[in-house]
């Protein structure tokens, strides 16, 4: 049997398992589409949110990043994990104890003001639509890898998929469909990462591999990996290149991010308990890990293999013939992700660290995904690894998707345009909105602003400068107001999004820039690192705006106080 | 239902547990993992160092132990104020 088949097998395997479970569970009321009936097991919905959260950038593209980024990247594994404390301690077990269907609803309540709910939508959409994108980005290159059509073809095939696929659902198929989903992602992440620590090190934990010793010289492969780096001219692997600033800010935006999307947030209004709040989190984080410990062994044993490719007699020798390059690279080079450019005319690959000479690019969105084939493992390797990338891109996309539409029908057309709208119409117009959200979302990850994970670490900034301050504050303070809360998301949002827009291109159309993140606006500060600040700015606006327009009426003081309180959360279990 | 000085009792525990737990979140990742990585480079760690451990595998074990430990310490503290479900 050939590649091809094999994945068409695998891929539409699981896809058939996904669908069978959406039907089996899909939700029969409006309760059942927002928050699965409240009746989830806190070990089963942390498992959901894992295969929620990790998305297309975590399986296809993290590692990648990792692998050309080094020490320096460590940032997105700190920052995506780092989140779920913040979740875990400040804004699950109230949320779920205010006993809601949306995020919205929460600020707007808090706050006492229609206003409030309606920025919280906008907030709401813009990260989510933008972490849509990271995700349609991802889905476009395992597409385009395994179906072997253009990287364009594989993104509408995907969307199409992706649509079907979350209308299906609500949210309690896809609760279910994600748990299927994470078993597959994990699987597929973990099987080739032991083959190659294994061939590497001889440690068949890829996570104790990577500070292990390489097989063949006896050096710690750390070490080894840094002297095949100094020799092609490569910056090194495991030094610090960016600013501690930088760094700083970049995981404190991740951490918040995460804490922020109201994707992975509606997930703990799903479990029956405020303790099972707290606890879902964690286990929630026990599922992620077991990916983000493997991810960095990833990233330092695909770059190895790909210098050990390109330089099969050691880095001091001539590279590899490009005629007598492996399949993996041909089948790359058709999705135009992996390019050759002959610039000396020997017809030598050369793999070196002077962008001038340099010869070979490699996408980092295909590291992940071409792994498997570089360490020349066994086609039903390749084929699950093409199934785990779809998993993850798939069940965010359905999870960011049910965020949207809830927002538009729930807050936006129930809470404010059309209150006495039925039931039905309000799930058609749910599906409705998903519809415009996957459109727009296709269009950009056609253009997207970034390789998939940068894309999605954007969302993190709107979602850290916008959402989570608002929440916290709902939470640990009785005296910001409606005003402050207001002012504040407006000015964390805007701010980011202007920032953002400055280096990325308004509306991240491309030329439109003014910086770049090589030099950026404000000292060392990326764009995508701004969501700390945008945090900074809505927290100190919130602050002196409620400072200076009045008290919380005495009802909202009372509900700060009952959601502290955890006794009382299951009695908003039906409503 | 506990009266009010209880409540607020409650939450000044909880409060304090966050804030300790906080602390070691900071820690670990900002402070081990990046700004303080300088001071652990002379503890070798499989061909680097410590502060390039904890950025990339030790904070996340750190983390997980941080949440498990808060959901256990706060069903405790439920039960000790009679706010459990």
């Amino acid at each position: 049997m050939d590649q091809f088949t094999l994945n068409l097998l695998v891929v539409g395997a699981t896809f058939a398992l996904y669908i069978g479970i959406a039907i089996w569970a899909r939700a029969g009321s409006t309760s059942e589409f927002y928050a699965a009936g409240r009746g989830v097991h806190p070990v089963m919905n942390g498992m959901a949110t894992g295969a929620d959260w990790m998305s297309a950038a975590s399986f296809i593209s993290m590692a990648g990043i990792i692998a050309f980024g080094g020490y320096d990247t460590s940032a997105y594994l700190m920052g995506w994990t780092g989140g779920y404390v913040l979740l875990a301690m400040l804004l699950a077990p109230y949320l779920r104890k205010f006993g809601k269907f949306t995020v919205p609803e929460f600020i707007g309540d808090r706050f006492y003001s229609p206003t409030a709910r309606l920025v919280a939508v906008i907030c709401l959409i813009v990260a989510s639509v933008t972490y849509v994108i990271g995700q349609m980005t991802g889905v476009g290159v395992a597409f385009s890898r395994f179906l072997e059509v253009s990287n364009a073809t594989g993104l509408y095939i995907g969307a199409a998929i992706v649509f079907l696929y979350a209308v299906l659902g609500g949210m309690k198929g896809i609760t279910y469909t994600q748990v299927a989903q994470y078993v597959v992602l994990i699987i597929a992440y973990t099987i080739p990462a032991v083959f190659i620590s294994l061939q590497l090190t001889g440690n068949p934990i890829p996570g104790l591999g990577l500070f292990s010793s390489d097989v063949t010289t006896g050096e710690p492969i750390l070490s080894t990996l840094n002297g095949l780096l100094a020799d092609l001219g490569f910056a090194s692997y495991t030094e610090q290149h960016d600013t501690t600033l930088n760094m700083f800010l970049f995981t404190m935006s991740l951490m918040i991010g995460t804490a922020g999307l109201p994707h992975v947030i509606v997930r703990f209004f799903t479990v029956p308990k405020v303790s099972d709040a707290r606890s879902s989190a964690g286990w929630a984080l026990v599922f992620i890990a077991l990916l983000y410990l493997t991810a960095p062994a990833v990233g330092a044993m695909a770059r190895m293999n790909l210098i050990n490719t390109v330089y099969p007699n050691g880095t001091t020798e001539a590279p590899l013939a490009y005629d007598a390059r492996p399949d993996w690279v041909s089948n790359w080079e058709k999705t135009g992700l992996l390019t050759f450019d002959d610039k000396n005319g020997d017809g030598l690959i050369n793999y070196v660290g002077d962008a001038g000479a340099n010869e070979l690019d490699v996408n980092r969105d295909i590291m992940v995904l071409a792994n498997p084939e570089i360490a020349q493992l066994p086609g039903w390797v390749i084929a699950l690894i093409a199934a785990g990338g779809l998993a993850a891109a798939l069940s965010t996309a359905a999870g960011l998707l049910l965020a949207i539409s809830s927002a538009v029908s729930h807050d936006l057309i129930k809470g404010r345009l059309n209150p006495a709208i039925s039931e039905k119409n309000e799930l058609l117009a749910a599906r409705v909105s998903m519809a415009v959200a996957i459109v727009v979302a296709t269009y950009l990850g056609l253009n997207p602003p970034g390789f998939a994970a940068q894309t999605v670490a954007l969302a993190f900034g709107l979602a850290a400068s916008s959402i989570f301050p608002a929440l916290m504050m709902g939470i640990f303070s009785k005296t910001i107001n409606n005003k402050g809360a207001v002012a504040g998301m407006l000015a964390g949002l805007g701010i980011t999004l202007l920032y953002i827009f400055l280096h990325k291109g308004w509306f991240f159309i491309p030329n439109t820039n003014s910086f770049t993140d090589a030099d950026p606006l404000l000292l060392s500060i990326k764009s995508t690192s701004f969501g700390a600040i945008g945090a900074l700015i809505n927290f100190v606006v919130a602050y002196f705006v409620s400072k200076s327009t009045g008290a919380v009426p005495a009802h909202v003081v009372e509900l700060v106080e009952s959601i502290r309180i955890p006794r009382g959360a299951g009695s908003a279990q039906d409503h | 239902m506990a009266d009010h000085s209880d409540n607020n009792a409650y939450w000044a525990a909880n409060m304090r547990i966050i804030k300790i737990s906080l602390v070691i979140w900071f820690i670990v990742s900002f402070g081990f993992g990046i700004i303080l990585r300088p001071l652990l480079a002379g503890i070798p760690v499989g061909g680097t160092d410590l502060g390039f451990w904890f950025a990339q595998q030790g904070s996340i074990l750190v983390f997980l132990v941080l949440i498990f430990v808060y959901a256990a310490r706060m069903n405790k503290l439920d039960k000790e104020f009679g706010v459990d479900e």
